[in-house]
């Protein structure tokens, strides 16, 4: 036994167990964390396969941003627990069932028709480079259709998640910049003409009266 | 003993069992079913780079690079719905969820 076979199942008994801790943690904070464990085990597992850039991306995308999305969320919302918690074991025997027919069925299959232990050899004439530049040649060859679409799907995602969560308060008093900048001076102070003179009251009282009536 | 294909394969689909199990635990908390669906999809992720790195084969890997924003995207509307599902019921109950069923 090698000493990439020992890291693999270190890793891999590392990644089981924490995605086991995310299906059965109590705090969902927990699971979130396990989950960013499996993760960073997973990129490790593809390290030892020579896929770097991906065990990059895996760590840079997953535990940097989606994870800390979840996390943000889980935080965010106020949850009941004992309510989530309940009935929580009630199924968990058609799902044992369940898990263990895939995993078995699965497994022997795959290790039945793939026991591959050497790497292919590499087509003839093909220039050595490293994993990410290969990976470079072939998105931004033949890949350059898919990759726009990607992108474009990354826009849809982060505007629909704006258009879905954007809540307008009614009992703000906020004012809208841009009405403010097309307002214009009529708008505001409207001149109107007045009479200058009116009709004198009729004068009880005398006294106070007369220097009004004497200024209008 | 040296590291085989059948290694990487067999360890792919006990997670993906593992995660389909915890769809099935955890029908009260909508929270972890999104995360299992990231489990399932790290599992198919672990598939692909396997037999690209086996069969020689950078395609494996474009794939997989495709399906990581495909599910960053998938999980960013899905946290927005969650949010969006608390604000309205204050529960993420999933078998509560049956406003229409009619």
């Amino acid at each position: 036994m090698d000493v990439k076979t020992g890291f693999f199942y270190l890793f891999s008994l590392a990644l089981l167990f924490a995605s086991f801790r995310v299906i059965t943690a109590r705090n969902p904070v927990h699971a979130v964390l396990f989950l960013m464990l499996a993760f960073s085990q997973a990129s490790a597992l593809w390290l030892l396969l020579q896929a770097e850039f991906l065990a990059i991306v895996l760590v840079l995308v997953y535990l940097g941003a989606v994870m800390v999305l979840f996390l943000f969320v889980v935080m965010m919302i106020n949850l009941n627990m004992e309510g989530v918690r309940q009935g929580f074991w009630k199924h968990f025997p058609l799902a044992a069932v369940i898990g263990v027919v895939i995993a078995l069925e699965m497994a022997y299959v795959l290790l039945g028709g793939f026991n591959v232990s050497r790497v292919a050899p590499a087509a003839p004439g093909a220039v050595e480079v490293s994993n990410t530049q290969a990976l470079g040649y072939l998105l931004y060859t033949e890949y350059l259709y898919p990759l726009e679409i990607a992108a474009v799907i990354l826009v849809v995602a982060m505007i629909a998640a704006i258009a879905l969560t954007l809540r307008r308060r009614k009992d703000t008093k906020a004012i809208d910049p841009s009405e403010q900048v097309r307002v214009r001076s009529k708008d505001r102070m409207v001149i109107v003409k007045v009479p200058v003179t009116r009709a004198a009251p009729a004068a009880p009282a005398a006294d106070n009266a007369a220097p009004v009536e004497t200024k209008a | 003993m040296t590291l085989t294909l059948g290694h990487f394969l067999a360890l792919g689909a006990i997670l993906f069992a593992m995660a389909v199990v915890g769809i099935f635990l955890n029908r009260k908390n909508l929270i972890v079913l999104l995360m299992a669906i990231e489990l399932m999809l790290l599992a198919v992720n672990m598939n692909f780079v396997a037999f690209s790195h086996y069969l020689n084969d950078m395609h494996g890997q474009v794939f997989v690079f495709f399906i990581l924003t495909v599910a960053a995207a998938e999980s960013a509307i899905g946290l927005a719905i969650l949010v969006l599902l608390f604000r309205n019921r204050s529960s993420i109950a999933v078998d509560e969820l049956n406003t229409l069923k009619g």
